[in-house]
């Protein structure tokens, strides 16, 4: 379990970045950051993971001060699935995967069967399998995502944590990416993502933090926290939420949809 | 079936070898006295066999003291510069970054033509090289983190900066030298030659190579996780800043070295690394391996060629310009896509 608490970032004592941050994030949570571009919530992911130095606050793994602990202790807790870029040099898929194993290796040695196994594994259980021996670059922006997050998986950490994992995916890559996230939680993984999209907190998590100015202005279910008048003071801007019945099912989701005059 | 660059890893490292080898050999019968390749063999046997000696003994001379520690400087700088290279460009993540390119080798020689004028041993140039060496680096790299953040483009602007600024410092030294000795040696010197190499810098050289080999094939696995930024191989659980100084100061280390030993030399460390990943992918924990060979065997090519050449010594530093210039035109052609 994550606990973090009163977590404060600044670079200048004057303007603070993030303030009294508290939140909490169990086995098997799908916890879904929600706030307007420049709030603080990808600075909120680094300092969660060692990138930048928060100036106060707690943070825990299952009692466990991270604050104390090496970055290789961390990366064993904590693996990050960072949005996927284009990279300098034309690797291979399986070798992206493998640099998860990085932390494993024994001092100077390689990479053992056991080590290509588990990449193996790691992208059959996403079904990315077929595609080990493709070059990086040469991927969609939806398979690139998928090989970042099997990396993460074979890091072996049990929290992963997603900057937008569904940023810059079509409708057909978001769905497979939630219920990628979501089968990943099903199997004790806890997850803590970033989203520009409100209506993924209802498809995929069952936490929602909306985070405004550095501060957490709300927390709690989705279906609690994620509504219109929440929304629209998140965001600044006319937001609804409403209910959609589904044509072809008799069933109703939540849908949030931002308004224009 | 397509043979992809990252298949048959072990077999053709093993023809690399093999290749080395054979061109090892074969250099010795290059140059100004002609010997067959059954007396070059038989002299280099002679030093652990005991085989009567039918040859003339300067050849000796030509083969032992001569040849051998050229050959094997050539093998050494031309590796050591490709090694270097490559970390460098796995470090910065970019295609385009060489020892030259950050500076190290105008500190370098800046430091050995300061060494130079002041009339100082072999010991204190290498010395006095290796410190500047390592300030260009530094200098390069706290320019870019001042102005940059971590961006590229700035890092490589700060090493030109660095570069034009020992080149300089390099011509306020070569204006105060004098005419007769000191400034012809270091002209010479600069465009690099491994015509003044000998045993006692293949002795100095050794061990230099093994410290920073050894060092960067144990982080080979992490050096390799810079490729992806520095940011995400943190969270990887590297010790970055660890891993950073390792690169930095063995490729800085051999630069040096090789520099000290036989001057600036260009393009190896920058083009020898593309051939290596069209041969055995990108995985840096592959081209440093592969750099090595391929370099060694690249660099002793074209001294082969400075040899063979009757009458003139051609620099160094300027025939792997020129042999490097089309290669990595070629270069160019061939790997469009992996460079963005």
């Amino acid at each position: 379990m994550l606990t973090v608490e009163e977590l404060s970032f600044y670079y200048d004592p004057d303007r603070m970045i993030l303030k009294d941050i508290s939140f909490s994030l169990e086995t098997k949570d799908i916890l879904c950051l929600l706030g307007p571009n420049g709030t603080g919530k990808t600075t909120l992911l680094r300092c969660l993971l060692a990138l930048n130095k928060m100036k106060s606050g707690r943070l825990e793994i299952d009692g466990c001060d991270l604050t104390k602990a090496n970055i290789k202790k961390r990366a064993e807790m904590m693996a990050y699935v960072p949005q996927a870029t284009v990279m300098a040099f034309s690797y291979e898929a399986r070798e992206i995967v493998m640099m998860g194993r990085v932390t494993h290796l024994a001092s100077g040695g390689s990479a053992s069967r056991e080590d290509r196994k588990q990449v193996d594994e790691a992208m059959e259980k996403l079904g990315i399998r077929h595609m080990s021996r493709a070059l990086f670059n040469e991927m969609s922006g939806g398979e690139r995502q998928m090989i970042l997050i099997a990396r993460a998986l074979v890091q072996q950490a049990k929290i992963l944590v997603m900057d937008e994992p569904t940023a810059n995916l079509d409708y057909s890559n978001q769905v497979k990416m939630l219920q990628v996230i979501k089968d990943l939680a099903e199997q004790g993984y806890s997850i803590l993502m970033t989203s520009h999209f409100p209506d993924h907190a209802f498809l995929a998590c069952n936490r929602a933090v909306l985070m405004r100015d550095g501060y957490i202005m709300s927390q709690g279910l989705p279906e609690d926290i994620v509504n219109t008048e929440n929304l629209t003071k998140l965001y600044g801007t006319p937001v609804c939420v409403t209910e959609a019945k589904l044509d072809y099912q008799d069933r109703t989701i939540k849908v949030c949809v931002p308004v224009m005059n | 079936m397509k043979i992809r660059s990252n298949d048959y890893f072990k077999l053709k490292i093993l023809l690399l070898v093999l290749l080395a080898l054979a061109l090892f050999v074969a250099s010795f019968i290059i140059g100004r006295y002609a010997i067959t390749m059954k007396t070059v063999i038989d002299i280099i046997l002679a030093q652990f066999f005991d085989i009567p000696q039918y040859w003339d003994a300067t050849l000796n001379t030509v083969i032992l003291q001569v040849r051998l520690p050229r050959i094997m400087l050539a093998m050494m700088v031309g590796g050591a510069l490709s090694v270097a290279g490559a970390s460098y460009q796995t470090l910065f993540k970019n295609p385009m970054v060489s020892p030259d390119i950050l500076g190290v080798s105008a500190g370098a020689g800046f430091g050995a033509a300061l060494a130079m004028i002041n009339n100082s041993t072999w010991w204190e140039i290498q010395t006095v090289a290796f410190i500047f060496g390592i300030i260009a680096v530094a200098a390069a790299y706290l320019i870019a983190h001042m102005f940059g953040d971590h961006t590229i483009t700035v890092l490589i602007l700060a090493g030109i900066v660095v570069s034009s600024l020992f080149q300089a410092l390099i011509s306020i030294v070569k204006t105060l030298a004098d005419t007769e000795n000191e400034l012809p040696s270091i002209t010479f010197w600069l465009m690099g030659s491994l015509g003044k190499g000998t045993m006692n810098d293949v002795y100095m050289m050794v061990p230099t190579l093994i410290i920073s080999l050894g060092m960067i094939y144990f982080f080979r696995n992490q050096i390799n996780t810079l490729a992806v930024g520095e940011d995400e191989a943190i969270t990887m659980g590297v010790n970055v800043p660890l891993v950073k100084l390792v690169v930095i100061v063995s490729s800085t280390l051999m630069t040096v070295a090789a520099v000290s030993i036989c001057g600036i030399i260009g393009w190896v460390g920058l083009i020898v690394p593309h051939l290596a990943r069209m041969i055995t992918g990108a995985n840096y924990s592959k081209i440093v391996i592969t750099s090595f060979l391929i370099g060694g065997a690249f660099l002793l090519i074209i001294d082969d060629i400075i040899r063979g050449v009757e009458g003139v010594e051609l620099p160094l530093g300027v025939l792997t310009a020129l042999v490097g210039t089309p290669v990595f035109v070629f270069l160019l052609s061939r790997v469009k896509k992996g460079w963005t």
